[in-house]
């Protein structure tokens, strides 16, 4: 290294800093610069892709740790004692004795925390040293060398099912249209491959790429998180610029699928890269029950402050009262002795050393270890588990467990939470006419049937062809649909659930509505080949728009098959009866290529780039593929295997729904779309740009130049209400008039639609003229190359384009309930929650999934809020909250009152949330049981639960699956993510993370009723543990002049908290179980002992410091008494002292205990033997070494003495009585509702179900009850009978829902 | 071929690489479902004891009836004890040793005596236990406590010249250390008591008091040792030391018994051994009895002469003199036989009272009605 002058140093490093903190930064090759010294090298200011995630470095460790441990307050207060304890005018004990707790605590925190780190260091170094391509100008070719060797500048190649290594600008793919497919479930979890395309116009030297003729600079933004945004331009040594965005990045940590390779410029290495500055660690919340800790922690510190003021004032008095000097007060070393008022300060001091341990030091270590163990459990649950994502419960705030316990209001997300957000095409509208898709209604119905059909029957339908509907369509008897329905279900009964939600055949797949085939074949055939009416034809523009209109990335079956994913399924290989299955499969498509050929007459010429596309594809799925039977698929491509993998599920089941009538998409790149159309026929449109959705604009459109007409075409869909004002009026040449009522009828229709709970979409149509096209793509040009509001301008284009444009139909799209949603929303509510439902859907679906999900019951008094403007608002919600409260205060009502539910929409919600209404939003919204809120945005879900969270001060929860529910997610106490179809973020953003919505019922009633009662009642333990046994030292202050003598020996005393009394509160912290999970499930009314105050609070606190007052009391006064005016020095004294406190410790613990395992008695029975042991230990070795106290021997004559036990027996039969007795006539005479579940829980199961079915039964609610039963109101259009699928609504007896039905009529009757 | 698994930890990616693609396969294969055992699924077999009226019962009864037993031996114990007391500190005018506690100072070096006559209104047959009794001496002042060096008086040359710093201010006197240092040594009993038997024709015959036997074995054995062994010369081991000031004699002069000398004085042990509460009584001397026809004292008229050396009126203390037979629980205390007869009756009676809800609620706590 050659010397450098410091002064170039400070300019180097100066100059390293701007290049790292300007906005944009200019990057260029790193190859022309190779072998040269870092001096040299043009990008040497930005970090190497080495990464470094540990907190401590093994020389900094010790000071570092030790900053960060003194941040708590609780440690510092220790430390600071400890140090008090060196001053001696005021020490208790010896100066390095007082060291010793505070030195434990902070041993055992530093030992975790570089346990942590040195695991963070071994995966760094795993991760650094992985192996990637990086080009070298020596070698002329890619090198293998490690992650961490990239360096911004690089080019690095990245083969099929590899990790990208840094943020790369993707530059070359493989594949001729110069995409790659990346799978981003490292970053985000989503599963289904996303397209990169390169940076076009970059690399022109096709086949291959040659980084070392790479000369262009590159201009990227300031590194930054987010993992959806990038701006970049590439500036040609002709300064000609080239934008790029996200579109080409390959993000580190992404995984390369179905494309053999890809070469990328370096942008940002290391951690800049996005998926690094996305790492902000695990969240840490303060919960409830800390909070309410700390005002106790303070509390203890009052009392502790109280006592010492005694200690003091009573020194003083005592010394006062003494008439001389008497012998045994020991002056200073000069032989003066202090003032008594100077004494007695130094001696509040001294006191506030001799009861430190009144602050339980040990109770937050304590807590931290019990949090672990109940997280422990709950990842371990395997109720918890989902067979079909392969996930347990992930716990993400690691110390909030309890708060589980506490919930009060729900809110919960719709779509993906409640429901499946497995789209299910159901039914649509076309030109003003309802297409109700009965068949497939019946196809649905049979589906949810219980019903095991042979594999045999799945294997037979594979020689069926699939496009015989759109050819034979007219025949279709119901016999053959319900065999294909259970065909279906047989093949989900064989195959578990498919790993890709998309691709499952089960859930997507469509049969057509007769009359719309008819249509749609009359359409095809009418005019002959290739008439204009026949490409006018709104019914195949309809399906077109379907098909074409979105975002869904196409891939084979197979291919998909082969990610390295962790799910059991996707091992295909190793199952015999599949690979057979798969064999029949090809052989099957082979016989239908063959009948095919005979009557398919491709007359649009395909052209080249489908052609090769097609084949390059297949090519990347043989290199990449993991087993070999994908290899030979056959040289056309098939539908059969076509998968769809879309980022919104509703979009996938659009473009199945179009693959039923026929109209297949077949391939899609960025710049063109392959259908295949009802007759055959192949085309191939010109996409010529993507206006992709965004949440304003609520829409996309695709810019489509049809192959045949050479027409510009743009396709959108969109929200209803966002399509219907944009409608212009093309049609009008033929159709004048009747257009104004295809849009009322289409309306209409998604009205009806609304009101059966499907999600709804328009489609519509627009030709563009060719010059509107030109002018417009140059301004979309200059939009998407800006370098500033860059999204602005490409928003404001899109809302150009999208401009009078034709409706050509509506979709209804039902969106499932996932299963047992209605039983786990019942069991929240009969467990005290309120439940709220947010959602962004119109009020009438919203309302329909809320009688669905049993979130609204039929005889609930349902408020509807609707208003306009907010005088009527104000007014709406005064009466209302009359009404609600003269409604609950009638007595005639008290039995009878129907629970109130409240559905608002999100203007109302708006109106009511200002300031001066909210009070009284929240006055109403607390006396209604369920609240549904519809066409809420992100912003008011998080604003909602802010609001019912800060105005009723209650535990919030909040469980969302998509990126617009991590507001609220954050917003609440709780904030639970469903990883779900939508992505992680929700997922990201939570606290717990689960896996279906019913797994909230036993997070919550369970384990949170469980990690709840186990750390409220071990934190009064240890409160209680602490009050007590100071106390005893306190009380003898008044027998030893206030002059902080301890009457037991101190290293015993620092024993007793840490090593004999430690263990079992941390143990009944972990595995208490008051009621058993059977029981909690079956009678959630004891998740009510959780809510608001809880186990935990004021009165149980002090009760529990007055039980350790009265317990110290006996500890210390019954010795005493025994020993008054006796020969029996200090340590002999405070020996029964001691054990008595132990004992009377440990079995008010065994009184607490409400079960006992093996487990239990090990250490209880431990911490006992080992206070005798290390006691008898320390006594029969200490002869001198511990001065003041000279143990020797003292335990043994005591243990060789009667009166020792006699002591010991009586004393702690006294001392805890009072509580024996007190729960012993509490469970006789008036029993908790937790000690009846407890009493349930001793009867054998089938007479505990039967008494909890008996119990539920009496219920007034009528909890139990089927779902035909509360028909939603108005349907208009006919309901299908299975409407709803209540999967399980039978999972009480016939004869008990029966049962409540009578009830329930008898109180309508009553009433 | 790269196979991986990411899982986000603490915002940290941890990458699983394995090279070959059967390595793939395998991992992949591993699924997450938790194990289905008893003590991760919390279903550990248990016992789930519930307190009701009708499970505790036989506890409650139990108890009483071990108490009360227990209790009635106890306070038989403790009556059959026979004690003496006599307060001879000189506080009032007509107490014979009034004047000696009036003049009286540390620094007096001329003795006082005085002469207290008492009655014993029953023989005491088996060995008798003489104690002295101080009260209101703070023996337990956190200070005086820890005034002492155990490593001087465990017979530690090093720590004979140089005591430790908790016996300052008594640690050196005129820069000689003092053996044995520190304020509890400094302000040991130094009263002498001896007892005599005032026979019914008028002669008095001095009672014999045994002054070993009164300390612990192991005090006496393993904690406390003269420097210089076994059976060095003490006036030569304790050459160079000081007297503790308030002492009339320097620790080697305690007793002519070579055994019962220097550190292992067992009076000085006793005293060494500092009392719990302030009123405390140490045991002085032993009356072995002699003759197992005769008893120990007999009844009738004894003089306690009290060579009167220790101040108390400083603190308003009380000195007393306590004869006192024994048995296994020690001298006399009615207090734990007491409360062992109430609280065995108080459980007793809760065991009736529990009986009683028993009969009255037991039969509705099946869990019929959780209706709240």
């Amino acid at each position: 290294m050659t010397w450098k002058s410091p002064l170039a140093l400070v300019r180097e490093a100066l100059e390293g800093q701007r290049a790292r903190e300007s906005e944009l930064r200019k990057l260029v090759s790193n190859l022309p610069y190779e072998g040269l010294e870092k001096g040299k090298q043009p990008n040497r200011f930005f970090p190497s892709n080495a990464v470094k995630t540990t907190k401590y470095s093994p020389l900094l460790f010790l000071p570092k740790n030790l900053y960060e441990q003194f941040h708590r307050l609780a440690n510092l207060y220790f430390v600071g004692l400890a140090i008090l304890n060196f001053i001696p005018v005021v020490n208790a004990f010896q100066p390095e004795v007082g060291l010793i707790p505070i030195c434990v605590i902070m041993c055992l925190t530093a030992l975790k925390d570089a346990w942590e780190d040195f695991r963070r260091y071994q995966s760094d170094k795993k991760i650094n040293n992985m192996p990637c391509f990086i080009y070298s100008r020596r070698e002329k070719q890619y090198v293998e060398k490690r992650w961490k060797d990239v360096r911004v500048g690089d080019f690095v190649k990245v083969v099929c099912n590899e990790i990208v290594p840094a943020d790369l600008l993707l530059l070359y793919s493989s594949d001729p249209n110069g995409v790659c497919h990346i799978e981003t479930a490292n970053l985000d979890g989503e599963t289904n491959l996303k397209q990169r395309t390169a940076v076009s116009g970059v690399c022109t030297s096709n086949p291959g790429f040659e980084p070392e003729s790479f000369n262009c600079a590159v201009v990227c933004e300031r590194p930054n998180n987010n993992l959806n945004h990038f701006k970049c331009l590439v500036e040609k040594p002709d300064k000609d610029r080239v934008g790029a965005s996200i579109e080409s990045l390959l993000l580190r940590g992404c995984t390369v699928r179905n494309t053999n390779h890809a070469v990328g410029f370096v942008v940002y290495a290391g951690h800049e890269t996005k998926s690094m500055l996305n790492n902000n660690g695990s969240r840490s919340k303060r919960s409830k029950l800390e909070r309410k800790l700390n005002v106790d922690v303070f509390f203890c510190l009052i009392l502790l402050f109280t006592m010492c003021l005694i200690g003091a004032l009573g020194h003083y008095l005592w010394l006062e009262s003494l008439p001389g000097v008497p012998p045994f007060l020991v002056p200073d070393s000069n032989g003066h002795l202090d003032e008594p008022s100077l004494a007695s300060f130094y001696m509040f001091f001294t006191m506030i050393i001799l009861l430190q341990i009144l602050i339980p030091i040990s109770l937050y270590v304590s807590i931290e270890l019990v949090k672990v163990g109940q997280i422990f459990f709950i990842t371990n649950d395997i109720d918890l588990y989902d067979e079909e994502t392969d996930s347990r419960v992930q716990c993400r705030a690691l110390n909030i467990t309890e708060d589980l316990g506490q919930i009060e209001y729900v809110f919960s997300d719709k779509t993906g939470t409640l429901t499946e957000n497995k789209m299910v095409f159901r039914r649509c509208s076309i030109m003003g006419t309802e297409y109700p898709h009965k068949e497939n209604a019946i196809r649905l119905a049979v589906l949810d049937e219980p019903e095991t059909e042979e594999e045999v029957i799945f294997n037979q339908h594979q020689q069926l062809p699939r496009t015989r509907w759109s050819l034979e369509a007219e025949g279709i008897s119901p016999s053959d649909t319900h065999w294909q329905g259970s065909r279906r279900k047989s093949k989900v009964a064989a195959n578990g659930q498919s790993d890709a939600a998309f691709s499952s055949p089960l859930e997507t797949e469509v049969i057509p509505d007769q009359k719309l085939l008819q249509q749609i074949t009359r359409a095809e055939s009418g005019g002959g080949h290739r008439d204009s009416s026949r490409d006018k034809d709104p019914h195949l523009d309809f399906f077109l728009a379907l098909a074409i209109c979105n975002t869904v990335v196409v891939s084979m079956a197979n291919a998909h098959r082969q990610r390295a994913c962790t799910s059991p399924h996707s091992s295909q290989t190793n199952n015999p009866l599949e690979a057979f299955s798969s064999l029949l499969k090809r052989a099957g498509s082979f016989i239908q290529r063959k009948s095919k050929r005979n009557h398919t007459i491709l007359e649009v010429p395909v052209t080249d780039a489908a052609k090769t596309d097609s084949r390059e594809d297949r090519n990347g799925v043989q290199t990449c593929s993991l087993h070999p039977l994908s290899q030979s698929g056959g040289p056309t491509l098939e539908p059969e295997d076509l998968c769809y993998e879309a980022e919104s599920p509703d979009e996938a089941a659009l473009v199945y729904a179009a693959r039923a009538y026929g109209f297949i998409l077949l391939a899609r790149t960025p710049d063109s779309v392959t259908v295949r159309l009802p007759s055959g026929e192949e085309l191939v449109f010109e996409v010529l740009d993507t206006l992709t959705f965004d949440s304003n604009r609520k829409r996309m459109s695709v810019l489509v130049r049809h192959p045949v007409t050479k027409e510009y075409v743009l396709y959108t869909k969109g929200a209803d209400y966002s399509i219907m004002e944009l409608l212009g009026t093309p049609y009008a040449e033929h159709i004048s008039g009747v257009e104004k009522n295809i849009a009322a009828d289409t309306q209409h229709h998604l009205d009806c639609y609304a009101k059966e709970g499907l999600r709804t979409l328009c489609i519509t149509k627009k030709v563009v003229s060719e010059s509107t096209y030109r002018s417009w793509s140059g301004e979309r040009k200059r939009a998407k190359a800006a370098m500033e509001c860059r999204e602005e301008q490409i928003m404001e284009t899109a809302v150009q384009l999208e401009t009078n444009l034709t409706l050509l139909g509506a979709t209804g799209i039902e969106d499932r309930l996932q299963e047992n949603v209605p039983e786990s929303i019942m069991a929240l509510r009969e467990a005290g929650m309120h439940v709220w439902v947010l959602t962004g859907d119109k009020p009438e679906t919203a309302v329909n999934i809320g009688y669905a999900c049993r979130l609204l019951e039929e005889e609930d008094l349902v408020i509807n809020m609707s208003c306009k403007n907010k005088l009527t608002c104000t007014s709406i919600l005064d009466c209302t909250l009359e009404e609600v409260r003269r409604y609950g205060e009638d007595p005639s009502n008290v039995d009878t009152t129907p629970n109130i539910s409240l559905v608002i929409d999100g203007n109302t919600l708006t109106m009511a949330m200002s300031p001066d209404l909210q009070e009284r939003f929240v006055d109403l919204a607390k006396r209604c049981r369920s609240v549904l809120c519809c066409r809420v945005t992100p912003l008011q879900k998080s604003g909602v639960v802010k609001l019912v969270r800060e105005k009723l001060k209650v535990m919030t929860l909040a469980v969302g699956d998509g990126a617009n529910d991590v507001n609220m997610i954050q917003a609440a106490d709780v904030g639970i993510g469903i990883s779900g179809q939508e992505g992680m973020q929700a997922v990201m953003a939570s606290d717990f993370a689960i896996s279906r919505f019913k797994h909230l019922t036993k997070l919550l009633l369970v384990h949170g009723h469980w990690c709840y009662t186990r750390l409220a009642n071990m934190v009064i333990y240890f409160f209680y543990k602490n009050v007590a046994y100071v106390n005893l030292l306190f009380w003898y202050q008044f027998f030893c002049g206030f002059t902080a003598t301890a009457m037991i020996d101190y290293w015993l005393m620092i024993f007793f908290n840490l090593f004999f009394t430690s263990t079992p509160p941390i143990l009944f912290g972990i595995f208490d179980k008051d009621v058993s999970a059977e029981v909690l499930l079956g009678v959630p009314e004891l998740y009510r002992t959780g809510q608001g105050k809880g186990e935990y609070n004021f009165l149980t606190f002090w009760i529990s410091i007055l039980d350790a007052f009265y317990q110290s009391l006996v500890c210390f006064f019954i010795p005493y008494l025994a020993y008054r005016d006796s020969d029996v020095d200090i340590f002999t004294f405070g020996t029964p002292l001691n054990t008595v406190a132990l004992f009377t410790i440990l079995l008010h613990l065994a009184i607490e205990i409400k079960s006992w395992t093996l487990v239990h008695w090990i250490i209880m029975l431990g911490s006992v033997a080992l206070y005798f042991v290390v006691t008898l230990a320390y006594s029969a070795v200490c002869v001198t070494c511990n001065p003041p106290s000279n143990p020797y021997w003292i335990f043994q004559s005591q243990m060789a003495d009667p009166m020792f036990y006699l002591i010991c027996t009586l004393s702690t039969v006294v001392a805890l009585l009072p509580r024996y007795t007190f729960y012993v006539l509490k469970n006789s005479v008036a029993p908790s509702p937790l000690l009846q579940g407890r009493q349930l829980d001793r009867m054998d199961p089938s007479t505990r179900d039967q008494w909890i079915k008996e119990w539920r039964g009496f219920r007034g609610g009528g909890p139990v009850k089927r779902y035909e039963l509360s028909d939603p109101p108005t349907p208009t259009l006919e309901t299908p009978a299975d409407f709803f699928p209540d999967s399980d609504a039978d999972f009480m007896g016939d004869d008990l829902s029966l049962n409540v039905i009578t009830q329930n009529r008898q109180r309508v009757v009553a009433t | 071929m790269m196979a991986s698994s990411y899982k986000d930890e603490d915002g940290h990616i941890s990458v699983s690489g394995s090279g070959a693609p059967a390595g793939a396969v395998g991992d992949s294969l591993r699924s997450k479902k938790p194990e289905n055992t008893a003590f991760k699924q919390q279903r550990l077999p248990a016992w789930q004891p519930i307190l009701t009226a009708g499970t505790v019962l036989p506890a409650f009864f139990i108890i009483g009836l071990i108490f009360i037993p227990i209790g009635i031996g106890l306070y038989v114990t403790s009556n059959n004890i026979k004690e003496f007391e006599i307060d001879y500190t000189g506080v009032d005018v007509s107490s014979p040793c009034f004047d000696c506690s009036q003049k009286l100072s540390w620094n007096s070096t001329r003795p006082c005596t005085c002469s207290i006559t008492f009655q014993l209104d029953q023989p005491y047959e088996s060995n008798v236990f003489m104690y002295y009794g101080l009260s209101n001496f703070y023996q337990n002042h956190r200070r005086y406590v820890k005034s002492r060096d155990d490593s001087q008086l465990n017979g530690n040359e090093e720590s004979l010249r140089k005591p430790s710093k908790e016996c300052e201010p008594y640690g050196k006197h005129s820069n000689k250390p003092i053996a044995p240092c520190g304020a509890i040594a400094n302000s040991m009993f130094n009263d002498t008591l001896e007892l005599f038997y005032n026979e019914p024709n008028g002669t008095r015959v001095q009672i014999p008091l045994t002054a070993t036997g009164i300390a612990w074995w192991t005090d006496k054995h393993v904690k406390f040792r003269n420097p210089g062994g076994e059976n060095g010369n003490l006036t030569a081991a304790f050459q160079g030391t000081a007297k503790p000031v308030n002492w009339r004699r320097p620790v080697y002069e305690l007793d002519a018994d070579p055994d019962n000398n220097g550190f292992i004085n067992e009076d000085f042990i006793v005293w060494m051994r500092t009392a719990a509460l302030p009123t405390f009584r140490k045991l002085y001397r032993i009356i072995q009895r002699r003759n197992n026809l005769l008893p120990t004292l007999p009844r009738g008229n004894y003089t306690l002469e009290v060579v009167y050396n220790y101040p108390v009126r400083s603190f308003e203390g009380r000195k007393r003199m306590i004869l006192s037979t024994i048995s296994w629980m020690g001298g006399k205390n009615p207090f734990l036989g007491i409360a062992y007869i109430t609280v065995g009756s108080v459980c007793f009676l809760l065991g009736v009272v529990l009986l009683i809800i028993h009969h009255k609620y037991g039969n509705r706590t099946n869990g019929a009605d959780i209706s709240h």
